[in-house]
């Protein structure tokens, strides 16, 4: 375990609410993440966990409240006393240290498992292909598919691209990596090699959030736990209080249903 | 893997035959595909007939044919389409590459500018545009380069100087090539998963990056084929710009028969041309798409990693 000596905050989540067309999906949401935390985001489909997360780096746009990575607020600047939009190259820059990976892989298919974890490295940061190869490679043995650097997404099975995909979003060294429901479209007998290299980073010391299904991974990995229900968080706290003695009664309904 | 195959497979395995016995498919007697025999026979009769009818009537004069084939106003001419279909084609591609994205944007006046430039020149008769861009002239006399607003004229031109018949040529080919190209890369780009352009996005990549490395490529397995019809569209279609008196492949036969009438022959002559430039453009077609096509297949690695990735 690494040790985090100051413990400042990696993501503020400030009063974010996100509606799509009348339908308000985010009705005020407030969550810090510090350091090296590992937080489990749980809740029924529809609650909008995975809308709070894709609202983190801007894959959606939030209608009010304020998003904080790093210290700096995500897609906005405050200068001389008035919020300005970010250009867009500015909001690129911000979202290069968050790593993310998808429910559905989303692996570029075209190319092979080394030159997708390459892509980003070299072509986004600008570092030494050699290096970064180098690095990506040893990314590659770290989750335990060195043999399959040359293979092609569609070549490999799901839980073999999911983890690829883990490797792609560790190789640009990013301050945050976000996981959407990343065993949800998997078939159960490779859900646990993709939770064993998730709870590998935990171990490691990586910040992370992770929106899924599977609480034995909140259990084991997590010190965090947000149970989020019709937009809004409904309980907090560290995984063994929530799952176990679950104070809010939609928190109750929802574990037994899942347990 | 391997206990998985022992509980199953052990004794067909060991034994060397499979346990089915006599009922082994793999041993089944395989009927004499006796209409597929007949089918042949006739098919291969017809064909060698017409070959024979065609190639021993002295109507066609193949000796003309042999003649003119590679006759220095002929290849002259074949260079003219050659030349005029690359080019055209090279930029009606970017244009339209350019137009497709354009299309795609949200904003109103781009893309509503796109729908007015497909509207257009998918709409009017690529002969009816040749024949415009040629007469030019008579409708702008002179060309000028002058600050908007009244300003002052920078430089000016008569309209002849600029457009001669080969510009002509290249325009009209060109735009009228660029709206088809557009609505096809259009096609390819919307068969992408959106899932790709969130994950670049995702990393920080520039759109115009995004587009180069990720989707592009994606997209050009559903471009490519139609790409290659409207190539050999373009091939034939240089032919119209005879029209406007640019000497091509066809122009030039039409000016020997003129003289000499032997039309058929002449024509033959063109007719292996084109044939001849379509069989290379098939070619080529077959490897790009191979190319865009290798994720589909085997690993870099070859068989042995491909049998590996099949466990």
């Amino acid at each position: 375990m690494m040790m985090q000596t100051v413990q400042s905050p990696v993501v503020r989540i400030l009063d974010v609410h996100k509606s799509f067309g009348s339908n308000e999906v985010l009705k005020g949401i407030d969550i810090e993440v510090t350091a090296g935390e590992v937080v489990t985001i749980l809740g029924p489909s529809g609650s909008g966990k995975s809308t709070l997360l894709r609202c983190i780096n801007m894959l959606e746009e939030i209608d009010s409240g304020a998003v904080f990575v790093d210290g700096e607020q995500m897609g906005f600047d405050l200068r001389d006393g008035r919020l300005h939009r970010l250009p867009d190259s500015v909001v690129r820059r911000q979202r290069r240290k968050i790593g993310m990976v998808f429910q559905h892989f989303a692996l570029y298919p075209h190319m092979t498992a080394l030159e997708n974890v390459l892509e980003a490295p070299v072509g986004i940061h600008g570092r030494n292909r050699k290096e970064a190869r180098e690095e990506a490679l040893a990314l590659l043995a770290r989750i335990g598919l060195a043999d399959k650097a040359n293979f092609y997404p569609r070549q490999l099975s799901g839980g073999q691209q999911q983890r690829v995909a883990i490797a792609r979003a560790l190789a640009i060294r990013p301050r945050l990596i976000l996981f959407d429901e990343p065993t949800s479209a998997l078939d159960p007998e490779l859900v646990g090699e993709v939770l064993e290299t998730m709870r590998g980073l935990a171990d490691e010391g990586l910040t992370m959030i992770v929106v899924t299904h599977e609480i034995s991974f909140a259990r084991e990995a997590a010190d965090r736990v947000i149970f989020m229900d019709g937009g809004v968080v409904v309980e907090e706290g560290p995984p063994d209080r929530v799952l176990n003695d679950p104070r809010n009664p939609r928190t109750r309904q929802f574990l037994n249903r899942v347990i | 893997m391997a206990a998985f195959a022992n509980t199953l497979g052990s004794p067909s395995v060991e034994g060397g035959d499979s346990a089915a016995g006599e009922h082994d498919v793999a041993r089944a007697h395989r009927p004499l595909p006796v209409w597929r025999i007949v089918a042949w026979v006739v098919l291969a009769y017809i064909c060698i007939q017409a070959i024979l009818i065609v190639a021993r009537n002295p109507n066609f004069g193949w000796d003309v044919v042999g003649e003119y084939l590679f006759h220095p106003n002929i290849l002259q001419g074949l260079t003219v389409t050659l030349g005029l279909s690359v080019v055209a084609m090279f930029l009606g591609v970017l244009f339209g590459l350019l137009v497709a994205v354009m299309r795609m944007s949200p904003d109103r006046l781009l893309s509503g500018f796109a729908a007015g430039f497909l509207w257009f020149f998918r709409g009017v008769p690529l002969l009816v545009q040749l024949i415009f861009w040629y007469n030019m002239s008579t409708l702008f006399p002179e060309f000028q380069i002058a600050v908007p607003f009244g300003g002052p004229v920078l430089a000016a031109w008569e309209t002849n100087t600029i457009i001669s018949p080969l510009t002509a040529a290249i325009f009209g080919l060109a735009l009228h090539e660029a709206a088809y190209m557009a609505e096809i890369i259009r096609g390819g780009l919307l068969s992408v998963d959106r899932g790709q352009v969130e994950a670049s996005q995702a990393f920080g990549m520039s759109r115009g990056r995004a587009l180069r490395r990720i989707i592009l490529p994606q997209a050009m397995r559903s471009i490519v084929p139609p790409t290659g019809n409207q190539f050999i569209s373009m091939v034939k279609a240089t032919s119209l710009v005879s029209v406007i008196a640019m000497s091509d492949l066809l122009y030039s036969v039409q000016a020997i028969y003129n003289r000499n009438f032997e039309v058929i022959s002449l024509l033959l002559v063109a007719v292996t041309w084109y044939l001849l430039i379509v069989s290379l453009l098939n070619v080529g077609q077959g490897f790009i798409e191979r190319h865009y096509g290798r994720s589909e297949r085997g690993p870099v690695g070859g068989k042995a990693d491909a049998e590996e990735a099949a466990q």
